[in-house]
């Protein structure tokens, strides 16, 4: 099997894996990060996206092997270990923007790659078109609409996101 | 109130785990040595298996077995069962059909599992399973209900002719049709409940272990109600004696519903764990989520509502035919009839009331309860129906509800239900404060000058929830007490774990439950663990659906804390040598009436275990007690949801530009995790309304099978939502819940439909009401009234 190096929330990793392997399964199966999650296998819902090279990506679109030196981040690496969360996690917990918690790392590094494209300051209607790649079943969106605008917010106010390095 | 106890919008625990990736769902847990299955399904909707054929797969890469039907019936491993007996009404029992767990003969649903491959990698078994030969006789199928019945259908199953399972009724027909023969005015409705699939985002996963060592299995299962899922495929499926069996359901991803019931995949994961001595793993693809989670809803309905001269109800007459799919799924029987025809008397005094339902196969995925289950479809009947009624008779719709409305409690309707406590006009005013109901003319108005047509609907629902008593239950023919059980175990160092039969997947049990136990011990919130989904550690529980966790599992927990106080009053006696009587209990302290002793929550903890000031024969060491509890009613959460859409009257397309909510839950233990159920709920009940529908062709194949063809809500297609609350206590528990998770999904549906034929002037509107869908109605209307003028 062909072998693939990344570097994946900060540290290098390189794993042997299938042509067919797919991103999302390289993270869950070989890295054993389960953070990132399989909700619909044709790229509607949104539960499976990561940061690749700073930018969000579906990662049950992309081959592992396609991604030979590429930054990957996903939910896990989002904050320090032991350290303060990021503002935007922070945020869907204050807000209850998560109820079964399985589409929330995807939202998360949805609304993250939002601030990072719309800015800080997100009006309700930015928010929802932009969501158009999620999707949540418990929530109706209410609180995860509340939580972006507070978390984009809030990381304007010194919580930088920590991206992958460039 | 405490910023933690009951009343306090506490940020849930739960969280932290979700936020940052730690979640454990089935998917996520390992075993050592796992396997992974994948199950050969039938790409025919009903098909003679004239032979299977697994050579080819069996010599693929990383094959370990390729399993069938065959082999499942020489093992002698039992078929799944519906668990709620129904009786139609010439007292015959209904047809319940086999339901192996492999088909074996014939398959009858487009994913109709008929072999399982289980191989080394996820990758080599989808491979293998492509190799597995499958010799099919096309059948001819029926997939839709309304043809279900007729001369000449397909006879789906021996057991049941005509297609039909059982041909139920409830109410005086005699006199209801005595009312309407005296009526100034009826009525009358032609409504498809329109079927849906429940699309937890995580999607079902079992994994299967075996230990030899021990004879024992493990399941790790995507489940709502573990022990349920363990006692039926202990006592009904045959797999092992339930005291071989642990079923373990972690973190679960959202159910709806779905996962309350016993599927084939962790019956086949069970069986080929033991078989292949190592460990089975499935997880569901969303496309196998399509073709085998037990779809929703599926009733065609035609209604009648008899009214006098003043807009009065005098009766209510209901035909419908539900689906039930292909095979009866486990709770399926009992959602058309007894979570249905009992909540048709809706918030209104409705002197007679007389519904048939006829359950049916067809060629379709088993039907079973999704959010509301009986209750969305009784709730769209009856508010459609008295919304068209006041359209009528020139009534405003608020005001023939007003006229209608029950008013004094306890009530007793004609369909078995005794409400015990609501006071609908409250909530009904209250929404049309915050509705903004006075301006909605100037809104309509303001509207039409940009080309849409404003239109304003209500929804007046109830619900039964607090599910439910067990003896009550009993005698409508369900097979399981709907009790719940609460073990409260407090540790020598004071701090609580709480063990509970509910199961929680997105409601926050772990938030809410520590919220009463904190406040009812006076501890910290902190201090307090909640421990669920493993029937190992809980003794036995019922699990959560019908919103019954806070009404019947929370009351179970009240019961066990109420002996856990008496215990340490004893204890806390002994301490202070002062009679027991004496002690009273408040704020996490013990005192002594009259006296300035006292006795801190964790010296009595310690005490009760340490046994060093009391007699070891006299009161027993330790601090644990058990309570199950059965409620004694149902509970009738009820609400009123006012909808405002904007319709483009050149496209059909709906935009809802308002929703208002106001719901009676009784007591409220967290008023943010309340709201974000409602949010939830109303989301559901607008995808229903608006986008959702599992379309069959006529052959029977799903033509709605992903999410790219199946429209699910999103943020777009959603408002922000207004939610108030009016609260009367239900008398029927000892913390007055009523229950919060389906309300939204119930109220929803007829709040948008009726806001649409608002707008368009015409009732002729069905689910989903896409633009398409709009648009023509609008046509046929505009037809009409030019033919008219």
């Amino acid at each position: 099997m062909p072998s693939v190096s990344m570097t994946v929330n900060g540290k290098a990793v390189s794993g042997n894996v299938e042509e067919r392997t797919l991103l999302v399964q390289f993270l869950r199966e070989h890295l054993r990060l389960t953070g990132t999650h399989v909700g619909c296998d044709t790229s509607q819902c949104g539960a499976c996206v990561v940061h690749v090279d700073g930018k969000s990506v579906k990662s049950c679109t992309l081959l592992a092997l396609a991604l030979e030196g590429a930054n990957v981040l996903t939910i896990e690496g989002l904050a320090e270990p032991n350290g303060p969360l990021h503002p935007m996690q922070e945020a869907f917990r204050q807000n209850h923007g998560l109820q079964c918690g399985y589409c929330t790392p995807g939202m998360i590094m949805s609304a993250i790659d939002i601030v990072r494209r719309k800015g800080h300051e997100l009006d309700e209607r930015t928010i929802r078109e932009e969501l158009d790649g999620n999707i949540c079943r418990c929530t109706g969106y209410h609180n995860i609409v509340k939580s972006i605008a507070a978390g984009a917010k809030a990381m304007a106010q010194g919580g930088a996101p920590r991206q992958a390095a460039e | 109130m405490s910023a933690t106890g009951i009343g306090a919008p506490v940020r849930r625990k739960e969280d932290l785990r979700f936020i940052t990736g730690k979640g454990q769902y089935t998917d996520d847990v390992v075993r050592p040595g796992e396997t992974r299955a994948v199950f050969v399904r039938s790409p025919h909707a009903r098909a003679r298996i004239k032979s299977i054929d697994v050579s080819a797969a069996m010599s693929m890469p990383g094959v370990i077995a390729v399993l069938t039907g065959a082999e499942l019936a020489n093992d002698k491993i039992g078929n799944l069962i519906c668990g709620w007996m129904i009786h139609s009404k010439d007292g015959s029992p209904m047809k319940m059909a086999p339901h192996p767990a492999l088909a074996t003969g014939t398959v009858n649903h487009v994913g109709d599992a008929v072999a399982v491959v289980v191989a080394e990698t996820k990758g080599q078994a989808r491979d293998a399973a492509d190799q597995v030969k499958v010799d099919y006789e096309p059948l001819p199928a029926v997939a839709d209900p309304a043809k279900a019945q007729e001369h000449g259908a397909q006879q789906i199953h021996e057991v049941a002719p005509n297609n039909t399972i059982y041909q139920w009724h409830l109410g005086d027909a005699k006199a209801t049709d005595a009312a309407f023969a005296s009526a100034k005015h009826v009525t009358r409705l032609d409504i498809v409940n329109n079927r849906l699939v429940p699309n937890a985002i995580e999607p079902r996963a079992a994994l299967a272990e075996y230990d030899a060592g021990a004879d024992h299995l493990t399941l790790w299962n995507t489940s709502q109600n573990p022990h349920v899922a363990r006692l039926v495929i202990a006592a009904f499926v045959g797999m092992a004696p339930e005291h071989k069996l642990r079923v373990i359901a972690p973190d679960v991803g959202g159910g709806f519903g779905s996962k309350i019931f016993i599927y084939p995949e962790e019956v086949i994961c069970l069986w080929a764990a033991r078989k292949v001595g190592r460990p089975v793993k499935w997880t569901a693809e969303r496309s196998e989520s399509f073709l085998t989670d037990a779809h929703g809803r599926d009733h065609v309905t035609h209604a009648e509502l008899a009214l006098d001269g003043e807009g009065k109800i005098l009766a209510l007459r209901v035909k419908t035919i539900a689906n039930l799919g292909a095979y009866m799924s486990t709770f399926s029987s009992s959602i058309p009839t007894y979570l249905y025809g009992t909540l048709l008397s809706g918030q209104y005094n409705i002197p007679q009331i007389y519904c048939e339902v006829d359950a049916v196969y067809t060629n379709t995925v088993p039907v079973d309860a999704y959010r509301g289950a009986g209750r969305p479809e009784a709730t769209f009947v009856v508010e459609r129906l008295v919304e068209v009624a006041a359209r009528e008779m020139g009534i405003d719709p608020p005001e023939l509800r007003k006229r209608n409305f029950i008013k004094s409690f306890p009530h007793q309707t004609p369909v078995i239900m005794n409400y015990d406590a609501g006071d609908y006009q409250a909530s009904l005013r209250k929404a049309m404060e915050l509705a903004d109901v006075k301006g909605f003319g100037r809104r309509k108005r303001e509207a039409a000058r940009h080309g849409k047509l404003r239109g304003i609907g209500y929804s007046t629902y109830i619900e039964a929830c607090g599910i439910a008593p067990s003896q009550a239950v009993g005698s409508l023919g369900a097979g399981v007490g709907l009790w719940e059980s609460a073990e409260v175990r407090v540790n020598p160092t004071g701090t609580v774990e709480v063990l509970t039969g509910s199961h929680a997947h997105g409601q926050g049990h772990e938030t809410t439950f520590a919220q009463l136990v904190s406040e009812r011990l006076g501890i910290p919130f902190e201090n307090v663990s909640i421990v669920h989904g493993d029937t190992d550690k809980v003794q036995f529980g019922m699990g959560t659906y019908g919103s019954r966790s806070g009404a019947v599992g929370m009351s179970a927990i009240v019961k066990a804390l109420d002996k856990i106080e008496a215990k340490a009053k004893k204890v806390a006696a002994h301490m202070m040598e002062a009679a027991e009587n004496d002690i009273e209990f408040k704020d996490g302290k013990f005192t002594v009436a009259g006296t300035d002793k006292s006795a801190a929550w964790g010296d009595v903890a310690l005490n009760a275990y340490i046994a060093h000031k009391f007699s070891g024969q006299e009161l027993e060491p330790g601090l644990k007690e058990t309570s199950f509890y059965d409620p004694t009613n149902f509970t009738f959460p009820a609400g009123c949801h006012i909808c405002e859409v904007e319709v483009d009257a050149d496209t059909g397309n709906t935009e809802i530009v308002n929703w208002t909510a106001v719901d009676d839950f009784g007591t409220v233990i967290n008023p943010m995790i309340v709201e974000g159920q409602v949010h939830g709920g109303i989301a559901q009940g607008v995808g229903q309304a608006l986008l959702e529908g599992a379309v069959y062709d006529k052959d029977g194949q799903l033509v709605s099978g992903s999410f790219m063809d199946y429209s699910m809500p999103r943020a777009h297609n959603l408002p922000s939502f207004t939610i108030g609350l009016t609260e009367t206590k239900s008398p029927s528990n000892p913390l007055g819940i009523k229950g919060c998770g389906e309300a939204g999904a119930i109220a929803a549906p007829a709040a948008v439909i009726n806001a649409i034929t608002d707008a368009i002037g015409s009732e002729q509107v069905l689910m989903p009401a896409t633009a398409s869908t709009v648009w023509a109605a609008l046509e046929r209307a505009n037809v009409a009234r030019q033919a008219a003028e």
